[in-house]
């Protein structure tokens, strides 16, 4: 949908063969739209700087990252020196294995995904019917209603904490995925009306002479939800999907409130959990460290130009 | 134009109005209710209990204002709401004004950008969880990479989130890692001014710092002031830092806010205080955001007519 805002890296100028004849200036034909490329020593000057504080920042970015990786594969004898060795040597793979059966983190890594997969189906679609009524059916108090939801965006998540746990464990529902899980199915609840807004922005996009023809055909409203608007709706939709899925897998207070035998914590909690226990075997909290955070990486290669998009959506339209 | 002559055939079409009526509720029942169930309703009981002094595992008496009495004589929440105010006062500018520079960088033509875009977003992927464990051992005074880089470059290291006065700089330093949310949605913000109106303006002999003050600058101030809006309210809501990496200390350096509450509502088990506390914040992230809109009018620049 924002065609301006997506190829960030790929746009294209045109003129700059152009833009090497100084006469030019001033006159830029319209097309273009394009200043000329200025060669005056300044301009070098300027450009050495840039690149400077672009690659110093990038190291500063990802120096963190090195140090992970770098700690992930160091035994404590490496590791516990100074000054401190950059390179693990020999390379110690065993923390991997070791970390990862000190505890039990496949089975935290399926419990997250239980999650995960209930929340985001329960998300999608309730957050789309509900947009779907928000912005293609007419009803009154439409707007008023919408207006009241979007408002919680504001609200501070510690107003509903303290009654919301007291209504799961009335409900007798604490260790158990139901406190984390049943939200997602009233569109979210809380900051789901965020997914709701987005979704309603695109669904406006899409032109309303769709729905008028299949009404006439006799379709119902949830013929047209259901076979019409969602499929034209894929690029919001994985947006949303993105946006839940590093929601749940980065959620940590829900699960420390709600889960507290060990065979149900999410990976998040687990890795907490594990600091608390192993807290100065720092190959160990790397490696485990490394893999909570590899599948949310990969996620973003895969995904990439979602990501920027939906980022981008959430900001210029907030 | 469209909408408008659907508007009417819809009209025309007054059967279909009725079903719209029926079914429009129908399908946003799911948010009604769920605002009803996790937001309104519990927002009320939390106001309600605030009133009470509940503890845990006892049965709760009403004793009107008490708690929140108490709170205007309890230092542990001046201490926390002064930690929560400095580190948002020190985070939220920082960030902003980092990412606002480097999102002007990308927008320039440079070489290839979107590696450098990556670079600058990847810190904003790592879960918090993960990112504490991280920073816990970056920080580590012995063996940690800050103070490794500092004693190799001959520098004084420092205890960092051990000591009472470096802990909420660590931890802000920390949050500037994360710049890459606030930068992406700057670039958008960037992609978006008119390129006809920097080209005017060079024409027109204005240079590089005339036209950052005087297009880019008022163009941006919609995006600056959303990214400061969402920078407030999610600084005044930290907690996974004070949980995983001090526990509030040392000495209560880090007591911030959630934090505070959390202990007094699930390890002392205090709930009408703790929902006193809550109501609380909820009324000073409220004060704050209204004083930000109203303060807005006066420096952000909307155009007319935006076409979305």
């Amino acid at each position: 949908m924002s065609q301006e805002t997506l190829p960030i890296g790929t746009q294209q100028r045109p003129s700059v063969t152009r833009s090497k004849d100084r006469r030019s200036r001033g006159r830029v034909a319209p097309t273009s739209g394009l200043r000329p490329r200025d060669r005056r020593p300044g301009r070098m000057l300027g450009r050495i700087v840039l690149w400077a504080v672009l690659i110093i920042g990038a190291a500063a970015m990802l120096i963190p990252f090195l140090w992970l990786v770098r700690s992930a594969l160091m035994n404590d004898d490496q590791i516990l020196i100074a000054p401190p060795q950059w390179w693990p040597n020999p390379f110690a793979w065993g923390n991997f294995s070791g970390a990862l059966t000190a505890q039990p983190f496949a089975l935290y890594f399926l419990n997250t995904i239980t999650i995960e997969f209930v929340v985001i189906t329960g998300t999608v679609l309730t957050c789309a019917v509900s947009a779907f009524s928000f912005s293609r059916l007419r009803w009154r108090g439409r707007n008023v209603v919408f207006g009241i939801l979007l408002t919680s965006v504001m609200l501070p998540y510690a107003v509903t904490l303290i009654p919301t746990f007291i209504m799961w464990s009335e409900l007798q529902a604490l260790n158990t995925f139901i406190p984390l899980m049943v939200p997602a199915w009233f569109a979210g609840a809380g900051g789901g009306v965020f997914n709701i807004f987005l979704m309603r922005q695109f669904f406006l996009t899409i032109p309303f002479e769709l729905d008028e023809a299949a009404y006439i055909d006799g379709a119902s409203p949830w013929r047209v939800f259901w076979t019409i608007i969602m499929p034209l709706s894929k690029p919001v939709i994985v947006v949303v999907v993105i946006f839940t899925f590093i929601g749940v897998w980065n959620d940590f207070l829900g699960p420390l409130l709600y889960l507290s035998s060990d065979n149900k914590f999410t990976l998040a909690l687990g890795l907490a959990s594990f600091q608390g226990q192993y807290t100065a075997q720092w190959g160990y909290l790397m490696a485990a460290s490394t893999v909570v955070i590899l599948p949310i990486i990969l996620l973003f290669f895969f995904l990439q130009r979602y990501f920027v998009e939906g980022v981008t959506l959430t900001g210029v339209k907030g | 134009m469209s909408a408008e002559v659907t508007a009417r055939t819809r009209r025309r079409l007054s059967g279909l109005g009725r079903v719209e009526q029926r079914w429009g509720w129908f399908f946003a029942l799911p948010a009604i209710a769920g605002f009803l169930i996790f937001t309104i309703g519990p927002m009320i009981a939390s106001g309600v209990f605030s009133l009470t002094d509940w503890t845990i595992g006892l049965s709760p008496r009403f004793i009107g204002g008490r708690n929140y009495h108490t709170l205007i004589h309890d230092h542990l929440f001046w201490k926390s709401l002064t930690v929560t105010a400095y580190y948002t006062i020190g985070s939220v500018p920082l960030v902003l004004i980092v990412g606002f520079a480097i999102a002007m960088l990308l927008n320039q033509k440079i070489k290839g950008l979107s590696f450098w875009r990556t670079v600058y977003f990847l810190p904003t992927l790592v879960p918090a969880i993960a990112s504490a464990v991280l920073w816990i051992w970056i920080f580590n005074p012995d063996f940690g990479l800050l103070n490794a880089l500092l004693r190799g470059a001959g520098l004084p290291t420092s205890q960092w989130i051990y000591s009472e006065r470096a802990a909420i700089p660590s931890l802000i330093l920390m949050s500037t890692w994360g710049f890459g949310n606030a930068m992406v949605i700057f670039l958008a913000g960037l992609q978006g001014i008119p390129r006809q109106l920097l080209e005017a303006a060079s024409i027109d002999g204005a240079g590089t710092w005339a036209r950052f003050r005087s297009v880019t600058l008022p163009f941006m101030t919609p995006t600056i002031f959303y990214n400061l809006v969402t920078g407030v309210i999610a600084t005044f809501q930290v907690f996974n830092q004070a949980y995983v990496m001090t526990q509030g200390g040392p000495n209560n350096a880090t007591l911030f806010y959630i934090y505070y509450l959390y202990t007094k509502a699930f390890t002392q088990g205090q709930m009408g205080y703790a929902a006193a506390l809550a109501w609380v914040l909820f009324v000073i992230v409220l004060i704050v955001t209204l004083l930000l809109f109203r303060n807005a009018r006066s420096w952000v620049y909307y155009e007319m007519g935006d076409a979305r």
